[in-house]
């Protein structure tokens, strides 16, 4: 692709161009003055500020609780991660290559939790352990995250999967290889930038979740709960530097899927 | 075959989402008595939320917030994606870098974010009066409608500007040039040839902003007032104090209803478009 051969009037690029940085200014003018006013002395963050500090970052380091919300988040993910992509990525596989009676209605209902607010469908799966007597805990949190997030593993499979030739495993298949492993052998080298962006992604996601977290977690809190508890306490600059801090993973995040997706 | 591939996702699914589902579906129609549920079916909820003075008022207010936050971020993020995908020549691939990022913070602080800017004590108000140009700070805000709305938008333009950004990538540029070599001017292009062909990412993103947009609780509940309440606070107040578990059921159901609808009516739009 290359604009060049479009001849846009200047007119037009002018409009495009000022409406298209008009958006990107409402997009991150806001990311930084939470980044700005994480390093404000006051306690009010208004304007003007008049001194600067690093005190907040070092209230954070000292806050146990953030802390141990932290490591709960990172815990939960760990265990979505795996999770989802062994159940996803043999079912994107499913879904992309055999044609089946029904097939469509599968991928449909898979991707129902996309659309029902997150409020819901953490619901129903409360009722659901409350019916079966199952205690609420960071394993019921595990079990909802992996329901919400399983079709973002099979989207991104099946869309890598279109863009693969299936000759290839037609030849694994007629040269003798069994479908299993054809699968292994042939497909699944071919997904990793599937598996590791949809992998990064679930994380991410996981990570930042809190409607079906509110509802599912026990006594325990995870890091988006335990800045809700902060946040319904009161503006503080503590959380400008929880902010800075994850916008900074977030964006070391996306680097490193960009990275590994290249190679 | 396909059964050794799909069936551990769809056993999952089953035992976490479909069950869970019906079991909510089933809920709807039982009632509390006595702080004890009461597995007899009746309409009794699907009628009180109905003929109940507050609940129709909130979900027409959800349901307006969503329009008017899908509306305005297929707007912006129409533009945005526009602008990345036609004028940026080689800086193309790092705006497009700058466009996911914002996907990949946390919801809670995006939202959170615009108490900071819009608040009592916040920088509008602050830097406004700073410069002199108000004594009084602006109290209209915050805790409304409009907050709610702004936050909604703020997080879903990303949304909308990824896919149709994909949207736009797949058009042939060849088709652009003929249309301005036949003589068709920037603007009349763009609505015969450019549009047309993008309307599969509008209604993709539209899709997942109304739905979410519609469901949220995390910016009514960090920024709308009383006049910004929407079902989903609604719904938690049923599970939590209210403690009534059907009737919360059946407002979630209605919301499945909604949502549902929505997205079947967007598809037909797409159809009849695409």
């Amino acid at each position: 692709m290359d604009e060049s051969f479009v001849r846009w009037s200047r007119g037009t690029k002018r409009i495009a161009t000022t409406l298209g940085i008009g958006v990107f200014f409402f997009l991150y003018a806001p990311l930084l003055v939470l980044i700005v006013f994480s390093f404000s002395g006051a306690r009010t963050l208004s304007l003007p500020i008049e001194s600067w500090t690093l005190d907040w970052y070092r209230e954070l380091a000292a806050d146990e609780d953030l802390k141990r919300a932290a490591l709960n988040s990172l815990k939960v993910a760990a265990a979505v991660v795996p999770l989802t992509l062994l159940l996803g990525v043999p079912a994107g596989y499913a879904l992309g290559r055999f044609a089946f009676r029904g097939s469509q209605v599968v991928e449909h209902l898979l991707t129902l939790p996309l659309m029902i607010p997150g409020i819901v469908t953490g619901l129903s799966i409360l009722l659901l352990l409350k019916a079966f007597g199952l205690p609420l805990s960071l394993w019921a949190v595990v079990l909802g995250h992996a329901v919400a997030w399983l079709p973002v593993v099979i989207g991104q499979v099946m869309a890598r999967l279109s863009r693969l030739d299936p000759l290839m495993e037609e030849a694994s298949l007629d040269l003798g290889a069994g479908y299993l492993e054809t699968f292994l052998r042939v497909v699944l080298p071919n997904l990793s930038a599937a598996v590791i962006g949809g992998g990064l992604l679930v994380f991410t996601l996981s990570f930042d979740e809190v409607a079906i977290t509110f509802l599912l977690t026990g006594s325990e809190n995870t890091l988006p709960m335990q800045i809700w508890a902060m946040l319904r306490q009161g503006v503080t600059p503590e959380i400008c530097a929880v902010a800075t801090l994850t916008i900074l993973a977030s964006a070391a995040l996306i680097a490193l899927s960009v990275r590994l997706g290249r190679r | 075959m396909a059964v050794i591939f799909l069936g551990p996702a769809a056993l999952y699914a089953l035992v976490f989402l479909i069950l869970p589902y019906a079991n909510l579906l089933a809920y709807s129609f039982w009632k509390v008595e006595n702080y004890a549920v009461v597995r007899d079916f009746n309409l009794g909820n699907f009628q009180r939320a109905i003929t109940g003075s507050s609940y129709l008022p909130v979900l027409g207010n959800s349901l307006l917030v969503a329009v008017i936050v899908t509306a305005i971020s297929a707007v912006l993020g129409y533009a945005l994606a526009f602008y990345v995908a036609f004028f940026t020549g080689r800086a193309r691939h790092t705006l497009f870098f700058l466009m996911v990022i914002p996907l990949w913070t946390s919801f809670l602080l995006r939202a959170f974010i615009w108490r900071l800017i819009l608040g009592r004590e916040g920088i509008i108000n602050s830097g406004l009066s700073w410069l002199g140009v108000t004594d009084e700070p602006i109290s209209v805000l915050l805790f409304n409608r409009f907050s709610v709305c702004i936050a909604l938008v703020y997080v879903f333009v990303p949304f909308v500007a990824i896919p149709v950004y994909a949207a736009l990538e797949k058009i042939p540029r060849e088709a652009i040039e003929a249309s301005m070599d036949l003589g068709a001017t920037a603007a009349t292009t763009f609505r015969r040839v450019i549009l047309p062909l993008s309307i599969p990412g509008i209604v993709a993103g539209g899709i997942v902003t109304f739905c979410l947009s519609f469901g949220d609780f995390v910016a009514p509940a960090l920024l709308g007032g009383p006049s910004g309440l929407m079902i989903s606070s609604v719904i938690i107040t049923q599970f939590g104090s209210a403690f009534d578990w059907p009737f919360g059921s059946a407002l979630a159901v209605i919301v499945i209803v909604i949502i549902g609808t929505a997205v079947i009516l967007a598809r037909r739009l797409e159809r009849r478009h695409g």
